[in-house]
């Protein structure tokens, strides 16, 4: 029996003895928010300050703690029988619990977040998968993969995908690498990743472009660490200049998130640095822009009063202040105003030329 | 019913004499008489305008005449409640009826009272019996009693009863001789010893003096009581303002009366008494000085016996000792030993405004008898099946003057319709007013209590909705009606906010017993939904750790153990 199936029979079983002991079961979480985070400049991470919510089997708790034992249950048969089951089949699989069944799907995506954090493990480790795409790569990278069905070793080329992109798969731990590339590009939005990816710009600048889609997901994250650890490869971020692309998508990128720092050690690029948008360079490049709004003002504050990333850093807070200032935002679609190939040409050359003065 | 004449006379204050000479001529006639008079004058006036002929001072002066009340009410009998057949059923035995308990109650007797309604052969007609045990009416009383208008005990004084004018029965005799043309008939025994009267009598419109068509001594095999025949043009109906209604709402305020109701189908209903105890006996008072307005003080300047204006003022007054009155005639300027019919209207003024102007006493109030608390709650049981019932009496409060004292009681829940809206019971002297509910500053009360805080639902300005009985019962010397016909209490605002203390005090009752069962089936529902999540704690951990079915079910009765303990 693996490891974790002992850990989660573990935890029945204290279940049980209380009960038998005719007293209320307990079962423990970490908090899983910002405010129960600690950035730790060393690791380079977020991490659990042990904060704990404890959730006792009551009349008002006792629907929740059902499904959580009974999504534990499924854990455990996934784990043992080596099976995955995505979120939503995990959702459809509830459906067989008559009142306990689950009536929208983020009620079991949050149970699952439950147990992962109770193991403190990420989810697809208990054979849960996400549905969510893990982002693009294109560039000077050779992934080795297995075929599904001989595990037969499987070299993908991300230089042959023409004009598309090797897509990240959901769990990425059984890949391996090689690569000549000098460093790696995380890019926000897939139309600047086209842009990039049209015109070449990974054998140009010898790089490998990822395209992380908005916030990116676990699996992408885990595979730039991967790449990033085992490759010895630099990351820098590329994403708008407004508080959703610095916090939002770049440090969760860099440390983790809040919600995910049991398993942040794993999911992060502690080496990651932000080459821009920033808000110096809205100056220097004489950026379009447009007003902050409510939101990003509200994020922004939030950032400096809440964020022990930001907290932390004080070229981050100067920033923040510097774009506060100036009350505009810029996204990174705004070379165009020059010259459709000026991020090529100009911006990304000249920001390179000097990484060592990207924020941290 | 009500053989007190006293008792009697007030209420319905027939007041009117009647004239035995009347006798001959027939009510019939006498009622045609005025209405074919009018007709003529008016066509006498289109023909001398059209002659241009004016009338003269003589002229008007041959048709100048007294009016007798009783012809001023039969063209205004919706002044007295006979606006329609079906109203006039109901007033007839409510008139019979609150005499009879007022007599009763006077006479200490715990009231047996019966109607009786008999089809007649024309389908139109019915004739009412009221009977009751109470203490009888003289002989020599009977035909004023009941054939003359504004005749009675109960107009005069200030003390709380049902009826208050004197007007009542008689002017249902008078609906029914002008309905049917047959006499009210009335039987009357005082004592076991002496024999029963029996009357027939009819009322001269025009004089207002009964006529005794017959008169003879019969036997009566009760112990004392009198019973009231009275034959009428009415409508027979069931529900809303109905007679039983009125008999079923008379029962809740009355506890201590027992009622006989035969239907005209034969059917018979009674109506039993919850409780022995009758009302405590109420005692009369004079006027307090706060609520007499300048004619009335001049009035009784006149008519006083008190040779000076100090012992007038202390002795006609309630509250006013001879010091106070003192007070008020050196601030009144007036010497205080002046006798009263002399004081000249100026003086009087300057008396009445001294009054107004002294700081008085409120009036005594031992003239009230509430109906109690219990016995409100008691009332309510009998009559209405519900979860919850709750009372309150208020003190004694004064409005112009006159003493009163609001009662109020709720019955919520049991088999009342929780989806309509409330039913208010309005009473005053114990009497249920079951017409025109709009206009009454109790129904205005129960509309502006903020029922929402008392855990109901109402919609702005209207009546709160659930399964809610509201009863409001006004007890008082004099209760103030907006019509003779007593359908609705005028809107004093001492009254209106009197009612709505006494709503909310029960208000606050109510909220406690729905919350408190809201928190009852709010337990029920956790205890149903935590045996709904028990099963899957077992089945997860029965697979988690390979238990067998009996593990399973042992761990279901565990933890159903635990949980139900813990949420108390």
């Amino acid at each position: 029996m693996s490891k974790l199936a002992t850990r989660i029979k573990e935890t029945a079983t204290s279940v049980r003895s209380r009960i038998q002991r005719k007293g209320k079961p307990t079962l423990s979480f970490p908090l899983r928010s910002l405010s129960n985070v600690k950035y730790h400049p060393k690791k380079g991470f977020f991490e659990l300050k042990g904060k704990k919510k404890t959730r006792t089997l009551t009349v008002a708790t006792v629907k929740t703690f059902a499904q959580t034992l009974r999504m534990m249950s499924q854990a455990k048969t996934l784990v043992e029988d080596d099976e995955i089951m995505t979120k939503r089949e995990a959702y459809y699989v509830s459906k067989n619990w008559d009142e306990a069944r689950f009536d929208e799907q983020p009620e079991s995506d949050t149970v699952i977040d439950d147990i992962e954090a109770l193991f403190q493990v990420n989810r697809e480790q208990l054979g849960f998968i996400p549905e969510e795409k893990g982002g693009e790569i294109a560039g000077k990278l050779i992934v080795i993969d297995r075929e599904p069905d001989s595990g037969k070793p499987l070299r993908i080329d991300c230089t042959k995908f023409g004009s598309g992109a090797y897509s990240i798969p959901i769990s990425v731990e059984h890949l391996k690498f090689e690569t000549k590339a000098k460093f790696i590009l995380a890019v926000e939005t897939a139309g600047m990743f086209q842009r990039l990816v049209k015109h070449g710009y990974w054998r140009t600048a010898n790089c490998i472009l990822v395209s992380m889609g908005g916030v990116p997901t676990r699996a992408c994250r885990r595979f730039i660490r991967r790449l990033a650890d085992e490759l010895k490869l630099p990351v820098y971020a590329f994403v708008d200049c407004d508080p959703y692309g610095m916090f939002n998508i770049y440090r969760t990128l860099k440390v983790g998130s809040g919600n995910a720092a049991h398993i942040n050690r794993y999911f992060c690029v502690p080496t990651a640095t932000f080459l821009g948008v920033t808000p110096q360079d809205i100056v220097d490049y004489k950026l379009p822009t447009h007003p902050l709004k409510e939101i990003d003002i509200k994020r922004a504050t939030d950032a400096l009063k809440n964020d022990p990333f930001v907290q932390h850093y004080q070229p981050w807070r100067d920033a923040i202040k510097q774009l506060l200032d100036m009350g505009v935002r810029a996204e990174q679609q705004a070379f165009a105003v020059h010259n459709l190939n000026y991020v090529i040409e100009h911006y990304l050359p000249e920001k390179l030329a000097a990484s060592k003065k990207f924020l941290p | 019913m009500g053989k007190a004449g006293k008792k009697r006379v007030k209420k319905k204050t027939k007041t009117v004499k009647k004239k035995t000479t009347a006798k001959k001529k027939r009510p019939s006639t006498r009622k045609s008489k005025p209405e074919a008079k009018k007709p003529e004058k008016v066509v006498e006036e289109i023909a001398s305008r059209e002659l241009k002929i004016h009338a003269t001072a003589e002229d008007m002066a041959r048709r100048q005449r007294e009016i007798s009340v009783a012809e001023f009410f039969t063209k205004n009998r919706h002044l007295l409640g006979f606006d329609n057949p079906r109203k006039a059923l109901l007033t007839t035995i409510k008139e019979g009826v609150d005499n009879s308990l007022d007599a009763c109650e006077e006479g200490g007797i715990p009231p047996d009272v019966k109607v009786v309604i008999t089809p007649s052969e024309d389908e139109d007609r019915f004739r009412v019996t009221i009977e009751d045990n109470g203490p009888g009416v003289l002989k020599k009383q009977i035909p004023k009693i009941f054939a003359k208008l504004l005749y009675g005990s109960k107009f005069h004084r200030l003390k709380m009863s049902r009826g208050q004018q004197g007007i009542g029965i008689s002017a249902a005799g008078m609906y029914g001789q002008l309905t049917t043309g047959k006499p009210i008939a009335i039987t009357s025994k005082i004592s076991r010893n002496k024999p029963a009267h029996y009357y027939e009598l009819e009322i001269d419109t025009k004089r207002n003096e009964p006529r005794i068509i017959v008169d003879e001594q019969i036997d009566w095999p009760v112990r004392r009581g009198t019973k009231v025949e009275i034959e009428l043009e009415a409508r027979f109906q069931k529900g809303r303002q109905s007679v039983e209604e009125y008999l079923e709402q008379t029962a809740i305020a009355n506890p201590h009366v027992s009622l006989e109701f035969v239907t005209p189908d034969g059917e018979t209903k009674l109506y039993e008494r919850a409780s022995k105890e009758l009302p405590v006996e109420t005692k009369e008072i004079k006027p307090h000085p706060y609520g007499v307005e300048l004619g009335v003080l001049i009035k009784m300047l006149h008519d006083t016996k008190a040779r000076t204006l100090q012992s007038f003022l202390h002795s006609d007054f309630s509250r006013i000792s001879s010091r106070v009155a003192k007070m008020i005639c050196e601030q009144a300027k007036v010497s205080e030993r002046s006798r009263p019919s002399r004081i000249a209207r100026q003086e009087a003024n300057n008396l009445f405004k001294a009054i107004n102007n002294t700081k008085i006493m409120n009036p005594p109030t031992d003239c009230l008898s509430p109906i109690g608390e219990e016995l409100i709650r008691a009332g309510l049981k009998k009559q209405i099946e519900a979860d919850f019932y709750t009372s309150v009496t208020r003190p004694p409060s004064v409005y112009r003057g006159n003493p009163f004292q609001i009662e109020a009681g709720l019955a919520y829940g049991g088999s009342l319709p929780g989806d309509k809206l409330a039913r208010v019971l309005r009473y005053a002297n114990r009497v249920p007013l079951l017409y025109q509910q709009s206009a009454c500053a109790i129904t205005r009360s129960v509309l502006t209590t903020g029922w929402r805080n008392y855990a109901l639902q109402q919609s702005a300005g209207a009546l709160p909705t659930g399964p809610l009985i509201i009863m409001v019962h006004m007890a008082s010397v004099w209760v103030p009606f907006t019509s003779e016909s007593k359908e609705a209490v005028a809107h004093y605002p001492e009254i209106v906010k009197e009612v709505r203390l006494a709503l909310q005090e029960c208000g606050r009752h109510l909220a406690v017993f729905i919350r408190r069962r809201r928190k009852a089936a709010e337990s029920e529902r956790k205890k149903a939904y935590i045996h709904k999540y028990i099963p899957h704690i077992a089945i997860a951990l029965r697979e988690m750790l390979e238990l067998s079915d009996r593990q399973e079910k042992t761990i279901v009765t565990q933890l159903t153990d635990v949980l139900e303990r813990s949420r108390t």
